[in-house]
């Protein structure tokens, strides 16, 4: 693949900015992803603004919660496209392993991104 | 215990209805008319994701809800009742008489709609809606969770 993925953080609120003040503090790259919040947004207003957001590139929209606005407006816009692939639950470990692997196929990111998001997800002792 | 909220809410099904409502009133089941997601299973599963597997959740056209809304009203269980468009409730008003309450959830910006609370644009056709809505008897007010206090239509139309 010749161009990178962008990835596209949708969430309530300002989850998103978070997450990427976050990722560019911690690995230094500020250019792979773009926040969008659903912040005033029907379900029109936000398609719009997730459009704008992947501009015609190939990528992956991590959502906040596997339900509700922001997954029904990611999912209705990926549909029947092979370039753009969503992953929900996101957090900051599986955006930390996708700014580096940004030369897999959509889908490809997608699942390496939720396996590392999970890994993530522990209940250490105290 | 019957429909226990109807609400208006553009984003549909979402947290706000299933955590932000759905936790404090106990609903065991969730009502989304809306004609275009009861025509596409696709749209029903995407919405049927946000909802914990012990919450049914039912769609229904809008001409569906006018038929069952007496049966939704005498389920024992709780319910809510959701539609992102004042005309269905309107709609269901008008043949049921049984709507006392319309809790305005959620109407966000489009064009030739002006903002009226950070939650609630309406055009003017839309606010003389309500108000025709309170006009039956209905009490229209908006609060988009239950923390926040209900603001009166006089206040946003």
């Amino acid at each position: 693949m010749s161009e990178p993925l962008r990835g596209v953080v949708v969430s309530h609120a300002a989850v998103a900015q978070a997450l990427l003040a976050a990722v560019a503090a911690i690995t230094g790259v500020d250019d792979a992803l773009v926040p969008v919040s659903n912040d005033g947004c029907d379900t029109g207003a936000l398609t719009e603004r997730l459009t704008r957001a992947i501009a015609d590139r190939p990528a992956v929209l991590f959502v906040d919660l596997p339900g509700g606005s922001c997954l029904t407006s990611s999912v209705r816009l990926a549909r029947g496209k092979s370039d753009v692939a969503v992953v929900t639950g996101v957090n900051l470990a599986m955006l930390l392993d996708f700014v580096f692997h940004r030369d897999l196929a959509p889908a490809d990111a997608a699942r390496r991104a939720a396996e590392a998001g999970s890994r993530a997800i522990r209940t250490p002792a105290a | 215990m019957s429909i226990a909220l109807y609400r208006i809410d553009d984003r549909l099904i979402h947290g706000q209805v299933v955590v932000g409502w759905g936790k404090p009133l106990n609903a065991r089941f969730i009502v989304l008319v809306d004609d275009a997601v009861r025509a596409s299973e696709w749209e029903q599963e995407l919405y049927r994701m946000g909802v914990p597997a012990d919450i049914e959740v039912v769609f229904a056209s809008t001409a569906e809800a006018a038929q069952h809304l007496l049966e939704w009203e005498r389920d024992p269980r709780v319910g809510i009742l959701v539609s992102g468009a004042i005309e269905t409730l309107a709609a269901l008003s008008d043949n049921s008489h049984r709507l006392r309450r319309v809790n305005v959830g959620g109407l966000h910006h489009r064009p030739g709609r002006s903002e009226r609370l950070r939650y609630v644009y309406l055009s003017d056709a839309e606010a003389t809606q309500l108000r025709a809505l309170a006009a039956q008897g209905v009490e229209v007010t908006a609060q988009d969770v239950p923390t926040a206090p209900p603001v009166p239509l006089k206040n946003f139309t």
